[in-house]
């Protein structure tokens, strides 16, 4: 006797925003009729903080991590206990989106310190000497649209061995000039990250260019703060020795889920920064770093 | 039974041939034709006044009388009105919405790539041909090791599936597998397999790890190790790509196609949202692809499937993966990935003209890359010579300019090539537009590109392949007249000069073509002089007989008059070049079948004849023990081709000297053979006919030479019914041409021929009885026997006796009634020598008729003679009779009653009792046919109104027509 229980969400891409409804089908496929003691649904948006051990140290990382921050929270019974006949049932259920007290809805991102998610769950009682079913769905939520326009604030940029920071022995650098510019540092986030890139002259061949996406997450907490970057993705735009005076296209998909519009919060901080890499043929490593400030529309 | 008595009819053939024409009737055309229906004037054209009328079909609705519904609408009736519309395509007929329909459909046939777009499937083996290695290649293999697949396995598959599947992920998931040493051969075998893993994985539902197979194979392509090898791995790594991309469409086409399949020119709103977020999806996946290289050619995979996304999906994403390219340092990597996107393009939006151009013009602003030091280096490392790594381009090139050449507008064309001529060192480039663009373009400037040309570096791209691109095109298109011969002339001093043969033969091939279409025999000549100059030393030749053999085609395709051909002096000599001789052979076959075909009159001319004989020759010599039955006849055919086609008019000795020569040279091909002694004997009756049927001593000394020829010919044939029928053809064209003796002589050599026909003999590789031949030879020996004078010193009726005992000695089949058939079939012979004047006679020879004048002596011995044939007719009827064979003996009895009946004496009681005998043997078993029974009945019973026969009036009572029962 195997009974399956499963959650499907009305919209295929399962995003919603603020004030919507959340509208779906529990359905319970079985060959015969089941007894249950109760099927309920629960749904849950939450913020877990985990702070780095390299901030606070070890023990405190795992001791200390940071009490997790309720969004939204609420729970239905979809049928009361009984016996759901065999076949294919559906129970349609509704949730309206709406946040706790004063709190609002972030959006769904996952990081490293920071996770904000939206859960469905959907648990069937059972009588004696039968498992609990129990079902477990994502669904994501994108927070309203910015109401203020934005400014796409471009930037240019030139990189020469003159304008670089933190070099060791700035004599052995070769010599190479590099100018490029970023279309916008504030972003759309459903929009490319867009720009150009033209190496002009380069004494040692290139091996290889890159976009680095960083994500800049800060947590709050009782002994102050830890603030980390970690890398996202890395896009090579160029590899091998490019042609010189060409402009190379500067282009990135912001991923879903892995990123989401800046956030600052009273507890913790969700930021973007991307990185120009440039890699030498010998070997050396050349970083333009510019901040982002993401956002939707 | 008692012995016949033979009495034959006496027959006037003239009066009996008149008697049997036919009255003519006139015939009165305006009425009536059998080819025209029948008329049927129905009431309503007759009300309508039509009637009479001289045509009009059967059925009731007369194509002339007027259909009221045709006749209201004058033909244009609603329906076939609107079809004229919607063919036309006039949007004011149709529904609006229909309309718009119509003028997608019009777009987009316009926007399609049409025929003449050679497809990249033409180009994929080339390029696997052309680019090869003997080094060792290798693969590298990095299968990522995230372990989260894509899903789990279905509960559907059993463990034991599952876990086999989980091993096989072990092996690929995690590993790095660089597979070192790997000859070309095992290469291409890997690359197949991971196609092929590809194909299971997506089948089994691992889409990631289908992904991840692709993602790895593409990054192949971003090795330039073994740069020879490069477009071969392209060719082989795309096709993957392909696969991939097809894939990924079908599987969204078909998520979209619940509850009914969507159209293939469906639109966004057609497409459901779990299919869009799938498609989406992957668009996702892969811009997060962390490699430039692999990510830009998964997107061009897939780039059909922005159409499930929205509509400018694909025509934003083509110039952006244009500027992509732009990222990729290596020159041939990035040209080579430009190709892939002009030809994803090409096919998914063809319309989509500016990224392709885009593509090209930024080929030409990374132009320079190819000369840059990065690459300078790799090749010393590698040891590949400049010119050799410049060809590695071509292909990719040419694909883009071709992409991009297509159907353009000549404008742009300008600005092209305008723009490649200021690069510098731009040899490769002018190569590709020559090779890519329209033929009538690079024509119309030939004398510009020559200077291009010219100018080039001589170190760079080799100089004969751009003289090869640029006689391709000369080729198909015509460059102005007042140019070409200064273009044949510069070209021809360059191709001259290259000194590797086999580069020389390549360019000289194309050219060939050029200079037969505009130039003389003198020109070409020039040019086969120069063929021949560069190809003998060292033998050259022998590694280059597909080029020269086209050579040949190309001259033989332009040049149909064979005395020109002939006339040139280095045509032989270059055919000479061909020694092996299979090669050699198929030259000469080559040009037979072009001599056959457009050679209209027969020549004498000494030159095409010796040359021709010559090559005759050769394929004749070709021919031994091993050579198939098929090859002969073929090559038989082409000779005999030749042969017809020789004459030499009124002078008929030489034309039987040649026939001695070529029977000397053609021994071995017995059709040959006997297509000579056919010759022969045309040419003896064309010697009769000149001479107006009476021979002057010369022409009779001529006619006797021919049937020399034809007698000591014969014999060397070994299929004995060629022999026994070529006897009797010239024994009738010497009795025609009155050599008696001669004639005499072939009758009697086909007699004595006849013992060894087999019993059976092969027909088209099958056995067959040879009886059935054999019966038909004889009868129509029989029919010429009528006319031949006896022989003063042999006996009377010499050879027919002489054949009747060959017949009687032969070894017929067991159970065969053909010895007697042959007999039954001798007496109407015999019953035509015995008229006082033969049916038919040849002009001046006399034959029986005259010698014996129809002496009772004669007479008497032809009755003696049929006697005899009737007894043993009879005899073999009353055998049968004991036997099973009561069938045969019905139709052997009926047989020689219809032979009494139409050549016997009926008046004479024996004989007339002997045909009713066989009338009611034939009737007695019931096996013989009612129907021929009633029509002979109806025969004699007209034949007894003739006054001569009304004997037969009273024979006709007393046979009995039997019953059915």
């Amino acid at each position: 006797m195997s009974v399956a229980l499963d959650l499907r969400l009305k919209r295929a891409n399962k995003v919603y925003h603020e004030g919507e409804v959340l509208a779906g089908v529990v359905v319970i496929t079985s060959k015969e009729a089941v007894q249950h003691q109760g099927i309920s649904l629960t749904m849950e948006g939450l913020v877990n903080l985990q702070l780095s051990s390299k901030s606070v140290g070890v023990f405190e990382a795992f001791y200390n991590s940071v009490k997790p921050i309720q969004l939204i929270s609420s729970n239905i019974e979809v049928a009361k206990p009984g016996k759901v006949p065999g076949g294919k049932t559906e129970i349609p259920f509704e949730f309206p989106l709406q946040a706790k007290g004063n709190k609002m809805l972030y959006e769904t991102y996952h990081g490293v310190f920071v996770n904000i998610q939206y859960t469905l769950r959907c648990d069937m009682r059972r009588p004696l000497l039968a498992k609990d079913l129990s079902k477990t769905c994502e669904f994501m939520l994108h927070c309203q649209p910015q109401k203020s326009k934005v400014q796409p604030t471009p930037v240019d940029f030139t990189i020469t061995p003159e304008t670089l920071q933190n070099v060791k022995e700035r004599t052995s650098l070769p010599k190479f000039v590099i100018r490029g510019h970023l279309d916008a540092t504030n972003c759309v986030i459903t929009q490319p990250l867009t720009g150009e890139l033209v190496v002009e002259s380069s004494e040692v061949a290139i091996k290889s260019i890159e976009l680095q996406l960083v994500r800049v997450e800060t947590c709050g907490c009782a002994e102050g703060y830890a603030r980390d970057a970690t890398e996202i993705q890395n896009i090579q735009i160029a590899e091998g020795d490019v042609c010189h005076g060409l402009p190379i296209p500067i282009y990135m998909v912001f991923p879903r889920l892995f990123t989401c519009p800046t956030l600052e919060t009273t507890n913790f901080k969700v930021e973007f920064e991307v990185n120009v890499v440039i890699v030498l043929h010998d070997d050396h490593l050349i970083t333009e770093n510019f901040p982002l400030k993401l956002c939707r529309v | 039974m008692a012995s016949v008595q033979w009495h034959a009819r006496v027959r006037k053939y003239g009066a009996e041939l008149q008697r049997c024409r036919l009255d003519a009737v006139p015939v009165d055309l305006g009425d009536y034709h059998p080819l025209k229906p029948i008329t049927v004037t129905d009431s309503r054209s007759r009300r309508g006044g039509r009637k009479g009328s001289t045509s009009s079909s059967s059925s009731s609705s007369s194509s002339v009388a007027p259909d009221p519904l045709s006749s209201m609408l004058e033909g244009t009736d609603p329906l076939s009105l609107f079809a004229a519309a919607s063919a036309s395509e006039t949007p004011t007929l149709s529904h609006s919405s229909s309309s718009v329909e119509l003028g997608r459909k019009r777009r987009e046939n316009e926007e399609e790539v049409g025929a003449d777009f050679e497809p990249w499937s033409a180009k994929r083996g080339e390029i696997l041909a052309r680019f090869t290695t003997t080094e060792k290649l290798s693969i590298n293999l990095f299968m990522g090791s995230d372990k989260n697949k894509a899903s789990s396995p279905s509960s559907a598959v059993s463990e034991k599936v599952r876990t086999r599947l989980e091993e096989l992920d072990d092996l690929e998931e995690g590993s790095q597998r660089e597979l070192l040493n790997l000859s070309q051969q095992d290469y291409v075998n890997r690359i197949e397999e991971l196609n092929q893993s590809l194909k299971e994985a997506w089948s089994s539902d691992q889409k990631v790890k289908a992904l991840k197979i692709v993602i790895q194979c593409s990054k192949l392509l971003s090795d330039t190790s073994v740069i020879q090898f490069y477009p071969s791995k392209f060719v082989l790594i795309t096709d993957i790509l392909d696969t991939f991309g097809r894939l990924v469409y079908e599987r969204i086409w078909s998520m979209c196609s619940d509850p009914r399949p969507i159209p293939d020119s469906f639109s966004v709103e057609d497409v459901n949202d779990t299919a869009k977020e799938t498609c989406l999806n992957w668009f996702f996946k892969i811009a997060s692809i962390r490699e430039l290289i692999p990510r830009l050619y998964v997107e061009a995979a897939i780039l059909k499937c922005n159409r499930f996304l929205n509509k400018t999906g694909i025509q934003e994403t083509l110039p952006r993966l244009t500027a992509m390219i732009r990222g990729i340092g290596d020159p041939l990597v990035a040209v080579y990935a430009r190709a892939y996107l002009c030809r994803v393009g090409m096919e998914v939006a063809p319309h989509l003209k500016d990224s392709l151009n885009k593509n090209f013009f930024d080929l030409l602003a990374s132009f320079r890359q190819i000369h840059g030091d990065t690459v300078q280096n790799q090749l010393v490392i590698q040891r590949v010579e400049i010119p050799v790594y410049l060809t590695l381009y071509s292909p990719a090139i040419h694909w883009i300019l071709q992409c991009v050449a297509y159907r353009a507008p000549d404008v742009l064309l300008t600005e092209m090539m305008e723009r490649c001529k200021k690069l510098g060192n731009n040899a490769l480039l002018l190569n590709s537009v020559m090779w890519a663009f329209r033929p009538e373009f690079v024509a119309a400037r030939a004398t510009d590109f020559i200077g291009m040309i010219k100018d080039c570096d001589e170190a760079g791209f080799p100089k004969h392949l751009l003289f090869g691109s640029l006689g391709r095109s000369l080729a198909c298109a015509d460059p102005p007249e007042s140019e070409r011969l200064p273009i044949l002339n510069e070209a021809w001093k360059v191709i001259t000069k290259v000194r590797s043969p086999q580069d020389y033969i390549n360019c000289a091939e194309i050219w060939v073509e050029f200079t037969c279409r505009h130039f003389t025999k003198r020109e070409v000549n020039t040019v086969l002089a120069d063929i021949i100059k560069h190809m003998t030393p060292d033998r050259a030749f022998e590694d280059a007989y597909p080029q020269l053999q086209s050579v040949m085609k190309k001259i033989l395709t332009y040049f149909h008059n064979f005395s020109v051909l002939f006339s040139m002096e280095k045509f032989l000599p270059f055919l000479d070049m061909f020694q092996k001789d299979s090669v050699r052979v198929e030259v000469c076959k080559s040009i037979m079948e072009v001599f056959i075909k457009h050679q209209q009159e027969p020549t004498r001319d000494p030159v095409i004849l010796n040359a021709l004989l010559h090559v005759c020759k050769t394929m004749h010599d070709s021919v031994n023990a091993l050579t198939v039955e098929d090859e002969k006849r073929s090559l038989a055919l082409l000779i005999n081709g030749f042969i017809r086609m020789v004459s030499f008019g009124r002078d008929f000795e030489q034309q039987l000297s040649f026939c001695v020569e070529a029977r000397a040279t053609f021994c071995n091909l017995e059709p040959v053979i006997i297509q000579l002694i056919h010759t022969v004997n045309q040419l003896a009756m064309e010697t009769r006919r000149v001479m107006g049927g009476s021979h002057s001593r010369k022409t009779a000394a001529f006619v006797r030479a021919c049937a020399a020829y034809s007698f000591i010919t014969i014999p060397s044939l070994t299929s004995i019914f060629s022999r026994l029928h070529l006897y009797l053809l010239s024994g009738q064209v010497a009795l025609a041409n009155q050599c008696l003796s001669q004639a005499d002589a072939f009758l009697k050599a086909a007699v004595s021929v006849l013992p060894e026909v087999p019993r059976t003999i092969s027909v088209e590789g099958k056995q067959r009885s040879s009886e059935a031949f054999l019966l038909d030879f004889i009868n129509s020996f029989l029919s010429t026997l009528l006319v031949v004078p006896d022989h003063p010193e042999q006996g009377v009726l010499y050879l027919v006796r002489g054949l009747l005992n060959m017949v009687q000695d032969y070894t017929w089949e067991d159970n065969s009634d053909a010895k007697v058939r042959v007999y039954i079939s001798a007496l109407p012979l015999l019953a035509a020598m015995s008229q006082e004047s033969y049916l038919y006679t040849i002009p001046k020879v006399d034959s029986n008729e005259t010698l014996y004048g129809g002496d009772p002596k004669f007479v008497a011995e032809i009755s003696r003679l049929c006697e005899t044939l009737i007894g043993q007719v009879l005899d073999h009827l009353k055998t049968l009779g004991r036997e099973e064979g009561v069938r045969r003996q019905g139709s052997l009895a009926f047989s020689l009653f219809s032979t009494l009946l139409a050549h016997g004496d009926l008046r004479n009681n024996k004989l007339n009792q002997l045909a009713v005998n066989l009338w009611n043997l034939s009737h007695k078993n019931g096996h013989c046919d009612t129907r021929t029974s009633v029509r002979t009945l109806e025969h004699i019973k007209q034949q007894a109104q003739q006054p001569e026969l009304s004997h037969l009036s009273d024979m006709l009572l007393r046979l009995s027509l039997q019953s059915r029962a």
